[in-house]
């Protein structure tokens, strides 16, 4: 297989069709415009269906109506049009229905700005809808993640009948980089669930009104054992060089690359510094993140935000390790230099505690 | 005893749960009895909407997708899209058809797509207690325009149905009434008209059907028939206004 330079969000789109969508409702927002452009062209070849909704409330409607009818769907938006989209997202985890969704992050709040940023971490891992439900939720930090978590999330978003979300940002979907695209994938999932018309079978229903309480408790029940397995089973991350670090920086998607470009500046001034990233946002890979800060005896999370992932670190370290946080905001990007500075005066405040 | 009538197949046995002299059971009946007729049973997809007929989706003998309020034309639209050969028809309340999903009607009627809509008026919002809906006639009182509906604060009543015929698309446009048996009669003809021009692949099709809410209009079932054909239906005027081939 031979590497193509592509932009993040055509690799995306492309990784979609490869995935087996092919059915797309989306409506245009900065930064992601590329992915419905490009499946404008090619859906239509594949024999699918590409739509431009009149808004993102009806997009994630018609992606609701596509998988209800059993079909691999996709959607992608960015900051304001995830909003508009959570009423059909709490519908389709409540519902139990698969799809694939994009955030390609821009600055927030409001109309915000349409520079890269990470600010609606809260939103894709904590709910964003209403009600008690949980996405599973991935965060590429490259144009070739960009495409095997659009893969992986169509086969878990399948696998677990949930929704999955690609928590990118605008650096990602923008920049181009060589990528090896996977042959097409050729799976049929069987969906006995699905409304597709009741011949020879009893009729399906697809719904997510319980007005017994005691069924919607099962409900819940039901969905947090799912949530759980997923937990269990599907915790992803990458380290680079965590084994005998004694400062971890935790960071993902861009800010993960520049996370690494520090780690890699303190190794070449004797600094034991090491970088974890999550690769799964939801569920949390706590059990990574114990492992690879072992030897560590500070954490600094670096996130383009006022501080959302720290809090999950937080809880995963339950205290045993103290966490630090440094982020930037308005789509402006941490220097390396500020950074470095960051992790040389924590590295310092160590030594002066220990020799105190 | 012998059965006058038996259950269409496109209902299952479950009771209604609607109110007494409610004619959303009417128009249940209507559309499966049509369904049976057409043998589409077993290759229909039903939306499901928010409202009274919430509920929908016991009452009809088929595959249903259940809806947020508002937003079933937007649902049906992806199913339609993923099962072209299937039969795909929204059962949507005035609330829920007129107010918070009119971007969703509008564009679906836009965009010609091959789906049909049963949109049942009965001028209120019954499921909520019976506030304004944005088809609630002048001078109504409702529990949010407690001194009757006012042009100056609450605007003028939605016609739907004359709206969308200004549009290219829609293949089938018509406003219906069961009012009376022989309105009962004719309004299924027109639910049938609705189906089978989806059938026929000739494009969007919509019938507003008029429907009363007696407990919500604080009248009883006769008077709520009476007052729907002498209020209702002059605001509200009957006939098929888009037929299919005739733009
Ligand atoms: C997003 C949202 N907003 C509000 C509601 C509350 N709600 C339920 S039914 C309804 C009104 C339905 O009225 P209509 O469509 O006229 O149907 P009817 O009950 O009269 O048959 C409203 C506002 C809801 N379920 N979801």
């Amino acid at each position: 297989m031979s590497k193509v330079l592509m932009k993040g969000n055509e690799a995306l789109a492309e990784a979609a069709i490869r995935a087996g969508c092919r059915y797309f409702f989306g409506y245009p927002i900065t930064p992601q415009n590329e992915i419905p452009e490009y499946l404008a062209r090619r859906l239509p070849e594949h024999g699918g269906v590409f739509l431009q909704a009149e808004s993102e409330v009806a997009a994630i409607n018609m992606v609701y109506g596509a998988a209800a009818a059993g079909a691999r769907v996709l959607t992608s938006s960015s900051g304001p049009g995830i909003s508009l989209k959570q009423e059909g997202i709490s519908f389709l985890a409540a519902t139990e229905l698969p799809c694939v969704i994009v955030n390609m992050m821009r600055g927030g709040p409001g109309l915000g700005g349409i520079q890269a940023a990470q600010g609606d971490y809260f939103q894709a891992t904590k709910g964003g809808g209403h009600g008690d439900y949980r996405l599973i939720v991935l965060a590429p930090n490259s144009v070739q993640e960009l495409v095997n978590l659009t893969l992986l999330a169509f086969d878990l978003a399948d696998h677990y009948r949930n929704p999955a979300m690609i928590l990118g940002d605008g650096i990602l979907g923008q920049m181009m980089e060589p990528v090896i695209l996977p042959p097409p994938v050729n799976i049929q999932v069987d969906k006995p669930w699905a409304a597709t018309g009741c011949k020879g079978r009893n009729r399906n229903i697809v719904n997510s009104l319980y007005l017994d309480p005691q069924e919607l408790a099962e409900l819940n029940d039901r969905l947090q054992e799912k949530y759980n397995r997923i937990k269990a089973n599907e915790q992803r991350y990458d380290n680079y060089l965590t084994t005998d670090a004694e400062l971890v920086v935790v960071a993902f998607g861009t800010a993960a690359r520049i996370a690494r470009q520090v780690v890699d500046d303190c190794r070449l001034r004797g600094m034991k510094v090491g970088l974890f990233r999550p690769v799964t946002l939801w569920p949390y890979p706590e059990k990574g993140l114990i492992e690879a800060t072992g030897q560590a005896k500070r954490v600094l999370t670096l996130e383009l935000n006022t501080g959302q992932m720290v809090e999950d670190v937080r809880l995963s370290l339950r205290d045993r390790i103290p966490v630090d946080f440094l982020g930037c905001t308005g789509g402006i990007l941490p220097k390396a230099k500020d950074v470095y500075n960051k992790i040389e005066s924590l590295i310092a405040q160590k030594t002066l505690f220990a020799c105190g | 005893m012998s059965l006058a009538l038996n259950l269409p197949e496109a209902l299952t046995d479950k009771a209604f749960h609607y109110c007494p002299g409610c004619t959303h059971g009417i128009v249940h009946r209507l559309v499966a009895e049509v369904i049976d007729e057409l043998g589409i049973r077993e290759n229909t997809v039903g939306i499901a909407s928010v409202g009274c007929s919430v509920l929908a989706y016991n009452y009809f003998n088929l595959d249903v997708v259940q809806a947020a309020h508002g937003r079933a034309p937007a649902v049906a639209t992806g199913v339609k899209r993923v099962l072209p050969e299937q039969v795909v028809f929204t059962y949507q309340g005035d609330g829920d058809l007129a107010s918070i999903g009119t971007a969703e009607i509008v564009h679906a009627a836009a965009r010609g797509e091959k789906i049909t809509v049963i949109f049942v008026n009965n001028s209120c919002y019954g499921m909520t207690g019976g506030q304004l809906a944005p088809t609630t006639l002048l001078g109504q009182k409702t529990t949010t325009s407690p001194l009757g509906r006012r042009e100056n604060i609450d605007g003028y009543p939605l016609n739907i149905i004359e709206m969308l015929a200004t549009l290219r698309a829609p293949a089938f446009l018509a406003r219906t009434s069961v009012h009376k048996p022989s309105m009962v009669v004719r309004a299924k003809k027109v639910i049938r008209k609705a189906f089978e021009t989806q059938i026929n692949n000739e494009g969007f099709a919509m019938v507003e059907i008029l429907s009363t809410c007696p407990v919500n209009w604080g009248l009883t079932p006769i008077q709520a028939l009476k007052w729907l054909e002498e209020k209702m239906i002059p605001i509200y005027p009957l006939g098929e206004f888009k037929l299919p081939g005739r733009s």
